[in-house]
């Protein structure tokens, strides 16, 4: 197994750069460079000199293959570079926000799981009955309402009809400002792990093993949990895995909706900044997250079905 | 009409002045701040950004040279207590408040200013302060390396400064803004500085976490006297307008900056009718024509185009009255304004005659570029096309980011743009945007060019006289107005939703979100008044 995830690991690092060099075209041709975003409250005004001298002090009147590998240079030796806007280490931004968005992160899935799964499980159990209706409702709604719109409701109906929790912020780690940021960010994953719970279930429910399981006297409920669950998981497990990269884009919305201090706002605000070192470091701590979560769960599938072998 | 809204505005500062006046002002609580134009802020150091976002706590930590009088809608001494100026209008000499404490207890003197102007010159960090400081004698020196030293700033002792300008101006204009804080000396050399700043403001740092809030509580040692009122204050940035809306109807936050739609709205409710805070601010937006492209190098284009749009309607049925029709370049809130001018009339005839004599009697079609903003961008223009295509004129759209636009207006990329410029607070730097030497890329987007004009500004440059300069900034934007280089669209008005329980607002024509909170106060309504 170790070789294996040490494979995955090495893996990763073309695709990170490959992730870096496409968010550094694109930000290279679009519109719009950080000297000229400074004047965009109409207020301010920035000369031609004053831009030279940014541009040249971020390095930007470089031609475009030397700015590439200057980055890609830095990148290899994990340095991120510095923010146009703070003058700072980037990596000192990113380590300011990766708690916050990591705690957003886990319990936006903690919640998907720990609804989506029962909730398509149970469904299973009585396709066509009024609870799979219901799930079913529940996984076509999730997955067709943005984000946004959603985290607004939440706000609006449990902030400030129930006043059940804080309609925005950070708090102190007080648990109760997560929750709704986490519950909009959820929702969406949460529908389609019902969904594929449910499918999930229904085939293995239908399998050979699971009849001849039966018919060897088991219980429903060892056939349930041993043969069913278990076999279910490693579908479900790959669903999450891939549903992680969806949170990780939702929490762009929910973080900047929320006032969470999570790598989605630094996001939005370094790109309407243009504030590209940071942009292209927090887009890979993301491609990075994404690609982590995804190793882990390889090896948890392998872990729960003995027939997943990797070399 | 204008009589009305010059009215409106005089009647609000008097109510704003009353209120204040009215009521004794409560010590402690804490005022829950909101700053509304990003999700966070750049940094804790005031002098790296010069978005209006960093501003709003730069008020709380720092203090300025001058700090911006709302009332009387012009800047004053904050850090000196008196100026006397030389006959020649450029040696400006301070002297210095001398109970000015920083937040370590330490008295500021005239070192710490020297310092702070003299780091805002480092060219290799280029602040934006650096745009003001230059206008002293020798900065530019500094920038480019030529010397460590500002020869313009002398210290004569302790708490006299001495400050030679290269050109005649009022220097409160230059010294006002948090870009050019007064930071302490010795104490920002510490690299770990700016992890905790200290400054001279009313408040002190107490924490930043970035992306949520920036915490700060009292300075007990401030320079005046019973102030600040508040024992904390949090600022959160709130980008999100319609997050904003529910925070303040859920009594999260005390103030919000409020957009048109959500004015129309709180205009509706009884409640929140009665914490509404309006202002004209020194924003004018406009739609800028570059007289490259041939139809606009015909003032009768110009003008024909200010006549074919109904502005009125534009403002009343999309900008929800959310601001004032502009009747020139020079806002209401400007010093300069000119009271007798009246706006470009809608009437389509006159528009339709005028572009015939310029040649145009099919009129023509250009390209207009503009942002997504829903007071002056796409929606503006998409109102506007088929009022134009009456005369005419037809128009495409060329939507740009807005945090775009500027790079490509100042590269003078566009036939036409829309855009909400600084017209304010001060009249002869907002005119010398249309002075012919002035570049594209300094703020003569159009690369205006009169004669007259230019006479006029430097006329008003080389007087000493206050009230005199005005009247010959009013002859030139007089000139402007006729000359139409922009269609004049509107004044914006900015509009804050206060909690009943927030005192000492100040309606800052500058921009409404920069308040200064020493002079706020909570009564014991407020759910965090203790």
């Amino acid at each position: 197994m170790l070789p294996y995830v040490i494979r995955r690991l090495i893996q990763s690092v073309p695709i990170l750069l490959a992730v870096a060099g496409l968010v550094f075209v694109m930000f290279s041709v679009i519109p719009g460079d950080f000297a000229s975003t400074q004047m965009a409250d109409g207020r301010s005004v920035v000369d031609a000199e004053q831009v030279a001298r940014m541009n040249t002090q971020f390095g930007l009147d470089d031609p475009v293959h030397i700015r590439f590998a200057n980055y890609v240079g830095k990148l290899l030796t994990l340095d991120l570079g510095t923010s146009f806007r703070t003058r700072q280490p980037v990596i000192n931004s990113l380590l300011e926000r990766i708690w916050p968005s990591l705690q957003l992160a886990m319990a936006a899935m903690l919640f998907a799981i720990g609804v989506g799964v029962p909730l398509g499980f149970l469904a299973a159990l009585k396709p066509g009955g009024w609870l799979d209706m219901q799930s079913m409702i529940v996984a076509v709604s999730g997955l067709s309402l943005p984000q946004f719109w959603l985290g607004l409701m939440l706000m609006y109906g449990f902030a400030l009809i129930l006043g059940w929790f804080p309609s925005f912020g950070y708090g102190d780690g007080n648990p109760r400002y997560l929750v709704l940021p986490a519950v909009a960010l959820g929702v969406a994953p949460l529908a389609l792990l019902a969904r594929t719970t449910r499918a999930a279930v229904l085939e293995v429910m239908n399998a050979d093993f699971v009849r001849t399981a039966r018919a060897k006297g088991n219980s429903e409920a060892r056939v349930m949990r041993w043969h069913v669950a278990r076999n279910a998981a490693v579908i479900v497990l790959t669903t999450l895995g891939l549903q992680f990269g969806s949170i990780m884009g939702g929490a762009v919305v929910i973080e900047k909706l929320f006032a969470w201090p999570g790598i989605g706002s630094l996001l939005v605000d370094s790109v309407s900044l243009r504030d590209i070192p940071v942009v292209q470091a927090c887009i890979l701590l993301l491609v990075l997250f994404f690609l982590i979560v995804n190793i882990i769960v390889d090896v948890l599938c392998a872990l729960i079905d003995p027939r997943i072998k990797y070399t | 009409m204008l009589k009305k809204l010059v009215f409106t505005t005089a009647l609000t500062l008097a109510a704003f002045t009353l209120q204040s006046q009215a009521q004794e002002p409560r010590r402690g609580g804490t005022i829950r701040f909101t700053a509304p134009y990003a999700a966070s802020f750049v940094s804790n150091d005031s002098h790296v950004s010069n978005q209006i976002q960093d501003e709003i706590y730069g008020y709380a930590l720092h203090r300025t040279l001058y700090k911006w009088d709302s009332t009387n809608n012009k800047p004053v001494l904050e850090l000196a207590k008196s100026v006397t100026t030389s006959a020649d209008g450029l040696v400006h000499t301070f002297k210095l408040r001398d109970d000015a404490l920083f937040h370590n207890g330490r008295k500021m003197t005239a070192d710490d200013i020297i310092w702070s102007y003299t780091r805002l010159m480092d060219a290799s960090k280029n602040y934006p302060g650096a745009a003001y400081i230059r206008r002293i004698k020798g900065a530019i020196d500094v920038q480019n390396g030529a010397s460590k030293e500002i020869s313009g700033l002398k210290k004569i002792a302790d708490f006299t400064l001495e400050i030679t300008l290269i050109e005649k101006g009022e220097p409160g204009f230059l010294f006002r803004t948090a870009t050019t804080s007064i930071l302490p000396a010795k104490e920002a050399q510490d690299p770990n500085f700016f992890n905790k700043p200290i400054g001279l403001g009313p408040f002190k740092f107490v924490e930043h976490v970035p992306g949520s809030r920036m915490v700060f509580e009292r300075w007990e040692k401030f320079y005046v006297a019973g102030k600040p009122y508040a024992d904390r204050l949090l600022i959160s940035p709130m980008g999100e307008a319609a997050a904003r809306d529910v925070a303040f109807r859920n009594k999260e936050i005390d103030v919000s900056i409020l957009g048109p739609s959500q004015y129309v709205a709180y205009q509706a409710d009884a409640n929140l009718k009665k914490g509404i805070l309006e202002v004209a601010e020194v924003f004018t937006r406009n739609m800028g024509m570059n007289p490259t492209y041939k139809p606009f190098s015909d003032k009768r284009v110009r003008q024909a185009i200010n006549h074919a749009i109904d502005a009125d309607l534009i403002i009343s049925r999309l900008v929800r009255n959310k601001a004032y029709r502009a009747t020139s370049w020079l806002p209401l809130s400007s010093p300069a304004y000119d009271k007798a001018l009246k706006p470009y009339a809608f009437d389509p005839e006159k528009a339709k005659k005028l572009l015939t004599e310029a040649g145009y009697p099919d009129g023509f079609e250009f390209e207009w570029t503009a942002s997504p903003n829903e007071s002056w961008g796409v929606p503006i223009v998409e109102a506007t096309i088929p009022m134009l295509a009456k005369v005419g004129i037809k128009v495409k759209v060329k939507p740009v980011e807005g945090s775009a636009l500027g790079g490509i207006v100042a590269k003078g990329d566009f036939q036409a743009y829309i855009w909400s410029n600084t017209s304010g607070p001060d009249p002869l730097t907002q005119m010398k945007c249309f002075y012919s030497k002035t570049p594209r890329s300094a703020c003569n987007y159009t690369t205006f060019s009169n004669p007259e004009v230019d006479k006029l500004i430097d006329e008003a440059g080389a007087t000493d006289d206050l009230a005199k300069r005005n009247e010959i900034l009013k002859k030139a934007n007089a000139i402007v107005y006729d000359e139409a280089p922009v269609w004049f669209f509107n004044y914006n008005k900015a509009v804050l939703a206060h909690q009943p329980w927030l005192h000492g607002l100040q309606p800052n024509a500058t921009e409404l979100a920069l308040q200064y909170y020493e002079d706020l106060w909570v009564d014991a309504s407020s759910p965090a008044a203790k």
